[in-house]
């Protein structure tokens, strides 16, 4: 029962991001249900304009009751929520997920908190966490004080 | 009981008209502590009364089994309900929010009801009770399902999912998260918690069991004046109304229904007399450092400066601190500069600096030989209650066996099982009567406590000693008379001690070596 909910629901959102995609966001790799890839391209006029970086997405069979774990791969944005390894301190990807919200609307957040920006700069703790994090995000303990950015 | 107590002096002083009365009620306690079984019907409810009262050491405890838990539970939830005119489900979600602070939930409900409604995740509609319906035209939105016969469930916020979607989300939360008070609506921002009504409606029932067994455990853990009996498989909570703040004056020891004795402060195992920080310490004091504090004190010495310890493995006098890189002489432990070209023999041992530098060290020495002092003792009575245990399981049999072989009955012989309980108490109150004097200042206060100590530390090794005397059925009667009076001699020393320690608290008489409040 849990296997139909996750894979129709993640089937149906699938066919809804590559009919209908968000500007600036694609699907670029969605071979299986456990791992996908989507593009993020800067929005112009932002400090991000003419980049493109790239989401993993990885789901557990109990999706979407359970949130999916989220990171920068390959060229990671300099931002101040999000450290050199990829992870984004985001509260909607932790403690507060609800079963409501899907893949859309996860890059939606993580593009405008990009867009929100107005200083390239790393996180000030960037250094220690980068060495003591484990390899998932959803493994650390966030604190989320900051919704300005 | 004591009969030498100084309550039972002041008893003696209180009644000066009638002497013989209390000659006889003393007479009467004399028996009573020495065959408990032979006691005598006059003045029966004297010495029940005497019984209740709590020692200056005991306080107030009450065990609750899981029945207890989920009917005092009950009577919260309906108590809060009747008052506040509200659902008994609502009534339960405000309590779990405030920790079951009746009063404090109470308080701020008729100050600021709103507002404890909204942060606290209830929407109090009566029209919007949660239930299963279905809705034409409606797609879930988190399956997407649009199929028309689906059943869908909204609570009194009104987002509406389907019933496959919140049976998923509720089994995920409560069996894989291990949640239960806090489960919120799927909706995004959504705080309103979903009541145990709409659980029960949606789940299966050995989930809806679990989430019971949460509810009541976190029931238990969020109540200050609760704590689960820590001893394995047990499933008992023992309510006791010590707070944390006066932990530094009273040891709360509490017995479960399992036999099992803590303390109520930090669920450690009985501790009686020390207090728990001191516990704490101490436990950490020793894992750091018993292991290897007797090789270090034997083998090695320490740098001069930086009192890194050194072994010294072979090669000359001349040492340098791996650590500081000081330079110094083995023999004389002074610095190397002053030795000029005497390598390999030290003619410095009573130069000033040479001297210092000793006494810098005996001094750390001798806090070591401190240290290990009380720990010797503390360990030597934590392995000695073990070996009483032993012998006891010993003379069990040898017992059993004399029945067979002998005219003695089984309940003749109950007495010893009596005494090694008093006996192996009496150790566990001793081992940490060390790890409490570690921590006094040296004064009068604690000399007397040192007396107490000693008294009952001997009066504990003549019982220990009369236990490995070999049993002979001739003279057994002899020995069972002997026993008994060390175990109430015995008991009547911990009670002493224990009742000075708890009265020294109290008064704040003690004078520690560690700022116990840090």
């Amino acid at each position: 029962m849990s296997t139909t909910l996750f894979s129709k629901r993640l089937s149906k959102e699938l066919i809804d991001l590559k009919i209908n995609p968000p500007a600036g966001i694609e699907v670029a790799e969605s071979d299986t249900f456990k791992c996908w890839k989507l593009s993020l391209d800067g929005v112009e006029g932002t400090l991000y304009a003419g980049e493109r970086f790239t989401l993993e997405f990885r789901f557990t069979p109990n999706y979407p009751m359970e949130s999916p774990e989220v990171v920068f791969v390959g060229n990671i944005p300099i931002h101040p929520h999000i450290y050199s390894n990829g992870h984004i301190c985001l509260n909607v990807l932790y403690n507060q997920w609800s079963p409501v919200l899907s893949v859309r609307s996860v890059c939606l957040s993580i593009q405008s908190m990009l867009s929100s920006c107005t200083t390239k700069e790393p996180p000030p703790d960037n250094n220690h966490y980068v060495k003591t994090a484990k390899a998932s995000p959803k493994q650390t303990q966030w604190s989320f004080h900051d919704d300005s950015v | 009981m004591s009969v030498q107590s100084d309550d039972d002096l002041m008893y003696e002083d209180s009644c000066p008209d009638s002497d013989e009365d209390c000659e006889l009620e003393d007479v009467d306690n004399d028996e009573e502590v020495i065959a408990d079984e032979d006691d005598a019907d006059f003045n029966f409810t004297d010495v029940v009364a005497e019984k209740d009262r709590k020692k200056s050491y005991e306080v107030e405890f009450k065990v609750h089994s899981i029945q207890d838990i989920v009917k005092n539970q009950d009577e919260e939830v309906t108590h809060v309900s009747d008052m506040l005119r509200i659902q008994k489900q609502h009534a339960a979600t405000l309590l779990r929010h405030f920790c079951w602070n009746k009063e404090r939930l109470i308080e701020r409900y008729m100050d600021a009801t709103e507002e404890v409604l909204k942060t606290a995740g209830v929407i109090i509609n009566d029209s919007m009770r949660p239930r299963f319906v279905k809705v034409p035209g409606f797609v879930c939105d988190i399956c997407c399902d649009d199929d028309k016969d689906i059943e869908t469930l909204a609570l009194s916020c009104g987002h509406r999912f389907c019933q496959n979607c919140y049976k998923h989300y509720l089994t995920q939360k409560i069996k894989e998260e291990g949640e239960s008070r806090r489960i919120s609506c799927m909706a995004n921002g959504c705080n309103v918690i979903v009541d145990e009504n709409t659980v029960e409606l949606v789940v299966d029932v050995d989930i809806h069991e679990r989430y019971r067994t949460l509810l009541n455990r976190t029931y238990v853990d969020d109540n200050e004046s609760l704590r689960w009996c820590p001893a394995p498989s047990c499933e008992y909570a023992i309510e006791c109304h010590v707070p944390q703040a006066s932990l530094t004056s009273i040891v709360p020891t509490v017995e479960c229904s399992c036999s099992f004795r803590f303390c109520f402060g930090c669920s450690l195992p009985d501790h009686q007399p020390s207090i728990c920080t001191l516990v704490k310490r101490w436990i950490k004091k020793c894992e750091d450092d018993s292991e290897t504090a007797n090789w270090i004190s034997a083998h090695t010495k320490e740098c001069g400066k930086c009192h890194s310890t050194i072994e010294k493995n072979g090669g000359c006098n001349h040492m340098t601190c791996r650590k500081c890189k000081y330079e110094f002489c083995w023999v004389c432990m002074g610095p190397w500069s002053e030795h000029g070209t005497s390598w390999y023999n030290c003619n410095r041992y009573d130069e000033r600096s040479s001297q210092d530098a000793r006494d810098q060290q005996a001094k750390s020495r001798a806090s070591l030989e401190r240290y290990l002092h009380y720990y010797n003792r503390f360990a030597n009575h934590e392995q000695s209650a073990k070996l009483d245990r032993e012998l006891y399981n010993k003379t069990e049999k040898k017992m059993e066996e004399m029945q067979q072989t002998s005219n003695l009955s089984w309940i003749e012989v109950q007495f010893l099982k009596k005494a090694v309980d008093t006996l192996v108490q009496c150790r566990m109150t001793l081992k940490w009567t060390y790890a409490f004097a570690f921590y006094l200042s040296r004064n009068n206060q604690t000399e007397i406590f040192e007396d107490n100590q000693r008294d009952l530390e001997m009066a504990v090794e003549q019982l220990s000693e009369l236990l490995e005397k070999p049993i002979e059925p001739e003279k057994i009667g002899e020995l069972k008379e002997q026993v008994l009076n060390k175990t109430v001699y015995v008991s009547d020393r911990r009670e002493i001690l224990l009742v000075d320690t708890a009265k020294g608290l109290l008064e704040e008489r003690w004078e520690y070596q560690v700022d116990i409040t840090s």
